[in-house]
C-alpha cells in the first residue's frame, strides 16, 4: 500500500524569467455562455463557474445572449470613466513619486470591473470596496479633488489625515470606508444587506474582495451568512492573477475557480470576462437584479490582470516576467471598448486622443487645486489636535488630557 | 564578526537555524518566492527549497493555526506575520491554542513556534501599518514576548526563540530595519554599519530570552524600553544631558526584573518609554512592579511616555510617535520633581 515517502505540494508559479503560462485559465469564446433567468436555482448553473462569461469577441464585436445591455451612451460614459480612472492613476503615482504623499495604489487593467458595476448600482446601494475600486467614485462623478485631498492628506481630507492615502470613505456616494485589513468588511456587506432586509428596504449592497484575500476567514464567514439569510448582497472576487507577489495558485486557484467555491454553500455563481465592459455591466445588472428582487445573493467572480505593481512600495520584476502582462489573453479593457465603440461607428480614434487629453487636463487641473489645500510634507494639514476627536463619540477626560500635553 | 542590518540579522539566524536542524520551516504571506515584502526571508526558499519556505494563502489564522499543527508534529515552525497590524485574524489560534496547549494536556503537546511580525510606526504606514500590539501578548499567559533594538540581539534572541520549547511572539521594530532609528525623522538616515551593535558573530549564537541589557550605566534616572525607543531614549538624554541609566528590555515576558529593580533602586527615578497606546500598554505592568518592589526606594512618581490612545494616524504621524522631545520634556520633569 506504500506510495513512497510523502512530499508537499506547493503551487510553484511560473518562473520569473520564462514567460507567463495562462492556459489554465479556463476561457470560453463570446457568446458561448448562456444568460438564465434571475431567478435561477444555484445548482443549474454550476457551469457558469468554470467557463467565462464574455460579450465582446476578437474583432469587438458584441455577441451572444449577454450582448445587448448597454445603450451607446452607457458604453461611451463606461469608457470615459475608464479612462479617467487611469488618468487619475497615473498622476496620484505621478504626486508619490514627487513625494507629495506617501503611498498610491493603482487599478490598471481593471477599471471596467468597478466603473462597469457602479452603473448597475442605484443611490442608497452601498458599496464595501478594497483599496483598488476607485472605479465606483469616478464611475459617478465623484469630484476627483476630493479623492485627491484625501491622498494628499491636507487640510481639506475627509479623513483629516488619519488614513493611509487611498483609504477613502464617501458615505453619499456609497463607498463604506475602506479598512486596511482585508477582507474584514465582506462579511460587513453581509450584514449591512440583512439589515436592508429587515428594515423592508430595497437596498441592494456589494462585497468587494481579491482573490488573495479569499483566503481569509472572513470571506467564509459571509458566504455561510449569505447562504444562511439569503440577503440582497454581490459578492464579487476580483482576481486579479496575483496577491503582491502571489500567484493566485497559492490562494487556492489552482485547484478550483474562486467562483466555484460558492457552490459549496448554494450561492449561484458567475465566472466573468473583467476585461470586457459589456460582459461586466450585463452581469453586475443581473446580479444587482437579483438581489433587488428578493432573489438572494450572487457571487461573482471577475477575471482580469493586475497590470501594474501592487502599490507604489512594489517592484514586480522581482516576482514575475515582464512579458507576463503582454500575455495576458483578455487585453485591455479600454483597448476593447474602444475597438468595439469605433466598429459600431459610435466612436473614432481622433475622439479618443481627444477624451484622453480633456481627461489629462482635467485631472491635472484637480490635482493643481488640490495641491493648493496642502500635502502630507507642505502647506496646511489637519491639526495635530484632530487626532484625538472621533476615537469616541465624546472624548473622555484622559484623551483630553493626553491632548492637551501635545500642546492643544 | 560581520556587520549586518536587523534585516540580515533576522535572515541570518532563521538561515543558521535552516541549516542546522532540517525541523525549522518558515512561511507567510510573500516570505516564500519573494522573501518577504521587508526582505527578511530573502533567498531561503532557493537554498532550502519550497517545502521549508513557502508562500502562503493570505489567511493569519491560517498560518498561526498550521504552525501549531506543525510545532506539535514536531517541527520548528517560524510564521511571519506581514505587519503586526494583521496579526489580529490569528489571535483565537495564539490565545486559545498556542499558548495553552501545553497547560491543557498536561505537557503532552506543546508549541514551539515562533510568531515573527514587523511593528511600529514611523514609515507613514498609518493605522495599519503601524502598531505595536506587545501588550495583547504580554497579557496571554503562555506566551513569551521579544522586541530587539539591534541586528547583535536580533539574531541572537531569534535563534534563542526558534530553539525555544514555548510559543515566541518576535516583534521586529520595522523603523530600524536599515539603520538605528532616534526619532529626529527630519535627519538623514544613519545606516547600521555606523553602529557597534550591527557587529553580529557569524554562525550560531544565542542571546538569553529574558535577560535585559543595561546600554548605559547611569546615576540620576532609570529609563526602561525596548525596540525603537532604545534609541530615541538615547538621543533625548543626550539633549537634556542627564545620567540616566538605559536598560534595553529585550524581553517584555519573561521580563528581567532583578535588573530593573537593581537600578530603580540605585538612581530612585524611573522613566518608562514605549511607542503603544499607554492604557493597559506594557508600561503599565512595569510601573504596577516598581511600585510593588521599589516604593520606598523612589524619590518621584514614575512617569511613562507612550503613544497617545488614539489609532496611529498617517498625516500626523510625528505627533504620535513619542519622539525625543516629548522624552526629553518627561525626562527633565521626572528630574526636577
Ligand atoms: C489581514 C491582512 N493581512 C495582510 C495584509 C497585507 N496585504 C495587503 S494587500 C495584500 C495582497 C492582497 O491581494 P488580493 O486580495 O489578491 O488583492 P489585490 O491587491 O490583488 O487587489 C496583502 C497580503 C492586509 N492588508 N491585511
Amino acid at each position: 500500500m506504500s506510495g513512497g515517502p510523502l512530499t508537499l505540494h506547493v503551487p510553484e508559479p511560473t518562473p520569473c524569467a520564462e514567460a507567463a503560462d495562462f492556459s489554465r485559465l479556463h476561457l470560453s469564446e463570446a457568446g458561448q455562455l448562456r444568460r438564465p433567468a434571475v431567478d435561477v436555482e444555484a445548482g443549474e448553473i454550476r457551469d457558469l463557474a468554470y467557463g467565462l462569461i464574455r460579450v465582446l469577441d476578437g474583432e469587438g464585436r458584441a455577441v451572444g445572449p449577454w450582448s445587448g445591455a448597454c445603450t451607446i451612451d452607457q458604453l461611451r460614459a463606461g469608457l470615459r470613466a475608464m479612462l479617467k480612472t487611469r488618468a487619475y492613476d497615473s498622476r496620484m503615482t505621478m504626486l508619490q513619486r514627487q513625494r507629495k504623499t506617501s503611498f498610491y495604489m493603482q487599478c490598471t487593467g481593471e477599471e471596467a470591473i468597478s466603473c462597469g458595476f457602479q452603473s448597475a448600482l442605484q443611490a442608497g446601494d452601498m458599496n464595501f470596496p478594497t483599496y483598488r475600486q476607485q472605479g465606483l467614485l469616478i464611475a459617478q462623478d465623484w469630484p476627483v479633488v476630493d479623492m485627491m485631498c484625501q491622498v494628499l492628506s491636507n487640510e481639506k481630507d475627509r479623513m483629516k489625515g488619519r488614513q493611509l492615502p487611498v483609504f477613502y470613505s464617501a458615505r453619499e456616494a456609497g463607498f463604506f470606508s475602506i479598512s486596511g485589513n482585508l477582507a474584514t468588511q465582506y462579511v460587513q456587506a453581509v450584514g449591512w444587506a440583512m439589515a436592508s432586509a429587515m428594515r423592508g428596504d430595497n437596498r441592494v449592497a456589494a462585497a468587494w474582495i481579491g482573490e488573495g484575500a479569499t483566503a481569509e476567514n472572513d470571506f467564509h464567514a459571509a458566504l455561510v451568512f449569505a447562504s444562511v439569510y439569503r440577503p440582497p448582497v454581490v459578492l464579487n472576487v476580483v482576481n486579479n492573477q496575483w496577491a503582491i507577489s502571489t500567484a493566485q495558485s497559492v490562494a487556492g486557484g489552482e485547484s478550483a475557480t474562486f467562483a466555484a467555491r460558492a457552490h459549496g454553500y448554494g450561492i449561484p455563481a458567475l465566472r466573468v470576462d473583467g476585461n470586457d465592459y459589456l460582459a461586466v455591466r450585463a452581469a453586475a445588472c443581473w446580479a444587482v437584479e437579483r438581489a433587488r428582487r428578493n432573489l438572494g445573493p450572487t457571487l461573482i467572480e471577475w477575471v482580469t490582470y493586475r497590470a501594474a505593481p501592487h502599490s507604489t512600495s512594489d517592484d514586480p520584476s522581482k516576482y514575475r516576467a515582464p512579458e507576463d502582462g503582454a500575455a495576458w489573453p483578455l487585453g485591455d479593457p479600454v483597448e476593447r471598448l474602444k475597438d468595439h465603440l469605433i466598429g459600431l461607428g459610435a466612436w473614432s480614434e481622433a475622439r479618443h486622443v481627444q477624451l484622453k487629453a480633456e481627461l489629462d487636463e482635467e485631472i491635472g487641473i484637480a490635482a493643481k487645486a488640490a495641491q493648493g489645500f496642502g500635502t502630507l510634507v507642505e502647506g496646511s494639514k489637519c491639526s495635530p489636535a484632530s487626532m484625538f476627536d472621533d476615537v469616541y463619540k465624546l472624548m473622555p477626560p484622559h484623551l483630553r488630557e493626553q491632548r492637551q500635553e501635545l500642546g492643544f | 564578526m560581520s556587520s549586518l542590518t536587523m534585516i540580515e540579522a533576522i535572515r541570518d539566524a532563521m538561515d543558521v537555524m535552516m541549516a542546522r536542524d532540517d525541523r525549522v520551516v518558515t512561511f507567510g504571506q510573500d516570505v516564500g518566492r519573494f522573501g518577504g515584502v521587508f526582505r527578511c526571508t530573502d533567498g531561503l526558499q532557493r537554498k532550502y527549497g519550497p517545502s521549508r519556505c513557502f508562500d502562503t494563502p493570505i489567511s493569519e489564522s491560517g498560518i498561526v493555526g498550521i504552525a501549531v499543527g506543525m510545532g506539535a508534529y514536531g517541527l520548528r515552525p517560524i510564521a511571519e506575520i506581514q505587519f503586526a497590524d494583521y496579526m489580529y485574524p490569528a489571535y483565537d489560534q495564539l490565545v486559545s491554542e498556542a499558548a495553552r496547549l501545553r497547560f491543557r494536556s498536561a505537557g503532552e503537546f506543546s508549541s514551539p513556534i515562533v510568531v515573527r511580525m514587523p511593528c511600529g510606526g514611523g514609515i507613514f504606514g498609518a493605522q495599519t501599518h503601524s502598531q505595536s500590539p506587545e501588550a495583547l501578548f504580554t497579557h496571554v499567559a503562555g506566551l513569551k514576548t521579544v522586541i530587539p533594538s539591534n541586528p547583535h540581539d536580533a539574531k541572537g534572541l531569534l535563534i534563542a526563540a526558534i530553539e525555544d520549547d514555548d510559543p515566541v511572539m518576535f516583534l521586529e521594530p520595522k523603523r530600524i530595519y536599515n539603520g538605528p532609528f532616534d526619532g529626529h525623522h527630519d535627519r538623514p538616515v544613519v545606516p547600521w554599519s555606523k553602529h557597534e551593535l550591527s557587529e553580529t558573530p557569524e554562525g550560531y549564537y544565542t542571546v538569553p530570552i529574558g535577560k535585559a541589557a543595561v546600554r548605559r550605566q547611569g546615576t540620576d534616572v532609570s529609563i526602561l524600553a525596548y525596540g525603537t525607543m532604545v534609541h530615541v531614549v538615547e538621543a533625548a538624554r543626550q539633549s537634556v544631558g542627564v545620567d540616566a541609566e538605559i536598560i534595553d528590555l529585550r524581553s517584555l515576558v519573561p521580563l528581567d526584573l532583578e535588573t530593573i529593580i537593581q537600578s530603580v533602586v540605585k538612581t530612585g527615578r524611573c522613566l518608562i518609554v514605549h511607542e503603544a497606546t499607554r492604557t493597559s500598554g506594557f508600561g503599565a505592568e512595569l510601573s504596577a512592579l516598581i511600585q510593588e518592589r521599589c516604593f520606598y526606594h523612589l524619590e518621584a512618581p514614575v512617569v511613562r511616555v507612550t503613544g497617545w490612545d488614539t489609532p496611529y494616524p498617517h498625516a500626523q504621524e510625528w505627533d504620535y510617535f513619542p519622539g525625543p522631545d516629548r522624552v526629553g520634556r518627561a525626562l527633565t520633569r521626572l528630574m526636577e520633581s
